[in-house]
């Protein structure tokens, strides 16, 4: 906050009614549901709809023991994995050779980040049409090189096409943070390690990738929390969670639970579940770019 | 020559690879301008000539038992501008509040307003749909809108942006008589162009790409928007004889042009905003 304490407008109640719009929408719209949801996640309902009694920590610990959410655990950690390493390092290879083009930085940057502003469920729509059984254009590509595709019947392949697809649109965001990155990096600093006789894979992994730190650890939070949060239009459309719940994600997990089973109890506390793991990344996040700023 | 000859190596690399990114737009189009006839053979490789007959059919006609797609483009665009706008509208105005004014309980709002970052409707959607519900929300704009436009990092931003104007504006702007309003109309916000610009494409590339919420809060059709009306016409495509990908391609098309074009004609401001944001 300012060194300078004192308030460069002494008004009393203008603040309030500034904050006013803010704060409404806050109250409404994200503390009494998220209050509905820390009590909700403390009841059942009792058998036959007669009502619902509270039942303590059973609706997590029914969670922890049911193999269906662990497995939906694991398919969401195995996405995430996937896709953030596959795009973190498409992304920053093509903005290291972007970034040493003597011309043409514009276009490229254009071609690479369009995706980016593709929604999820569109770019899943695409996808879907290319690898849609039997008519999709990839399809016959594939089946054409001896591959059985059929990502409705196999788990792994409808896994494969959600990492692929997410990938796809993720390139985008880290190429413009690689970028961005790149171009903190003092010149001198390479210049000098050029003289020392380093050639330029050397330098890269020497200088240019530990100064990347920063940017690399704020993008696998960023990547991790986009594929455990934003990818529910991709899931809805492509797969429905299958086959065989081989693609069911905890955000699409909690959309079952809640909206097609309307079990209520188990849905307010998989909410609980997933607000501490972004709680969680957040300060991660936040504990990391306090010490970024400390750097600078 | 060794170094020329790396670079043209480095073009026709990014070249490919460019290309490739390009790979599902390029089929979406060919698949968009054909009959869906010619997509049951051999897939075409170029485009065809329906493009223009498929796009006024999405538009105008749409498929039987989904709105026509004119309607859904219209609701995305309300939803969009109307999140992009009252996050801009509410966020500035309550980081004005907390920069300028010093009054009882102005952290406690603050980190009020910072929880909502921990909160993407994502994980709160079932509550947050009861409580929408509670309200009379569903099927209306305003609960498609409402619920989605608190927003922790507009507000962080603009917080952090008034913290580096000089404090001698202020005090000279006091000195001329003017009130906190006159100082937020005449200097605050001219200021800020450049921020709200890139906070401008940034949500509104949020609003029109939401999927999730639109999903829940509208089971009227005259609501539907276009990202999530576009599953409405995949299931409505399996009752044809024929699957109608050529129109589902046609209507993904229409669905992803103007967020592109938002990014990619104001990519300058987008790009400010976005590596801001990591701060």
């Amino acid at each position: 906050m300012r060194s300078n304490d004192s308030s460069p407008f002494p008004q009393r109640w203008l603040p309030y009614l500034l904050l006013a719009p803010q704060l409404v929408i806050t109250l409404v719209f994200f503390v009494w549901p998220t209050y509905d949801a820390l009590s909700g996640a403390f009841y059942q309902s009792s058998p036959f709809g007669l009502g619902t009694h509270f039942a303590g920590l059973a609706n997590f610990t029914a969670l922890f023991t049911d193999p269906n959410y662990l497995h939906a655990f694991g398919v969401t950690a195995l996405y995430a994995v996937a896709t953030t390493l596959a795009s973190m390092g498409l992304g920053l290879l093509l903005a290291v050779l972007t970034e040493g083009l003597l011309r043409g930085h514009t276009l490229f940057r254009t071609l690479f980040i369009w995706p980016y502003a593709v929604a999820p469920a569109i770019a899943g729509a695409l996808w879907m049409f290319m690898f849609a059984p039997q008519v999709g254009p990839g399809t016959r590509l594939l089946i054409a090189l001896g591959i059985h595709w059929n990502y409705t019947l196999h788990g792994h392949q409808a896994m494969l096409l959600v990492i692929a697809l997410t990938a796809w649109q993720q390139i985008a965001y880290n190429f413009l943070f690689f970028t961005a990155g790149l171009q903190g990096i003092p010149a001198s600093l390479l210049e000098a390690a050029a003289l020392d006789g380093s050639g330029p894979i050397r330098r890269f992994w020497d200088v240019t990738f530990p100064l990347l730190a920063p940017t690399t650890f704020f993008l696998l939070v960023m990547n991790t929390l986009y594929v455990f949060f934003d990818t529910f239009g991709v899931i809805q459309i492509v797969t429905q969670g299958g086959p065989a719940n081989a693609t069911t994600t905890l955000v699409y997990k909690l959309y079952e639970d809640g909206f097609q089973n309307l079990n209520l109890g188990s849905a307010a506390a998989q909410s609980i579940i997933l607000m501490t793991l972004v709680g969680l990344l957040t300060v991660f996040q936040f504990r990391y770019l306090d010490r970024k700023v400390h750097y600078q | 020559m060794n170094v020329r000859k790396a670079h043209a190596g480095r073009i026709v690399l990014l070249t490919l690879v460019a290309i490739l990114v390009a790979v599902p737009l390029y089929i979406a189009l060919v698949a968009a301008s054909h009959s869906p006839r010619d997509l049951l053979g051999q897939f075409p490789l170029l485009p065809g000539h329906q493009l223009g007959h498929n796009f006024a059919s999405a538009l105008v006609k749409g498929l039987p038992g989904a709105p026509p797609v004119w309607l859904m483009l219209g609701n995305s665009l309300l939803m969009a501008l109307g999140i992009a706008i009252g996050k801009l509208v509410i966020s500035i105005l309550s980081a004005y509040a907390v920069v300028y004014f010093r009054f009882p309980l102005r952290m406690t709002a603050f980190w009020l307003i910072f929880m909502t970052l921990m909160l993407p409707v994502e994980v709160r959607f079932f509550p947050t749909y009861q409580v929408t519900a509670g309200l009379h929300l569903l099927n209306s704009y305003g609960g498609l809108i409402l619920p989605l436009i608190a927003s922790a990092t507009a507000t962080f931003l603009f917080r952090q942006f008034f913290l580096t104007l000089p404090r001698e504006l202020v005090d000279a702007a006091r000195i001329d008589g003017a009130g906190p309003l006159r100082f937020f109309f005449d200097t605050a916000l001219p200021l800020s162009r450049t921020n709200i610009a890139a906070l401008f494409v940034l949500e509104f590339v949020y609003g029109w790409n939401q999927f999730l919420w639109p999903l829940l809060t509208t089971t009227h059709q005259r609501y539907a928007t276009i990202v999530m009306g576009i599953q409405g016409m995949i299931t409505a495509s399996q009752s044809f004889a024929l699957p109608q990908w050529n129109l589902i391609m046609a209507t993904a098309i229409l669905a992803l042009t103007p967020p592109v074009l938002v990014v990619v004609l104001m990519q300058r401001w987008f790009i400010k905003g976005l590596t801001e944001t990591e701060k």
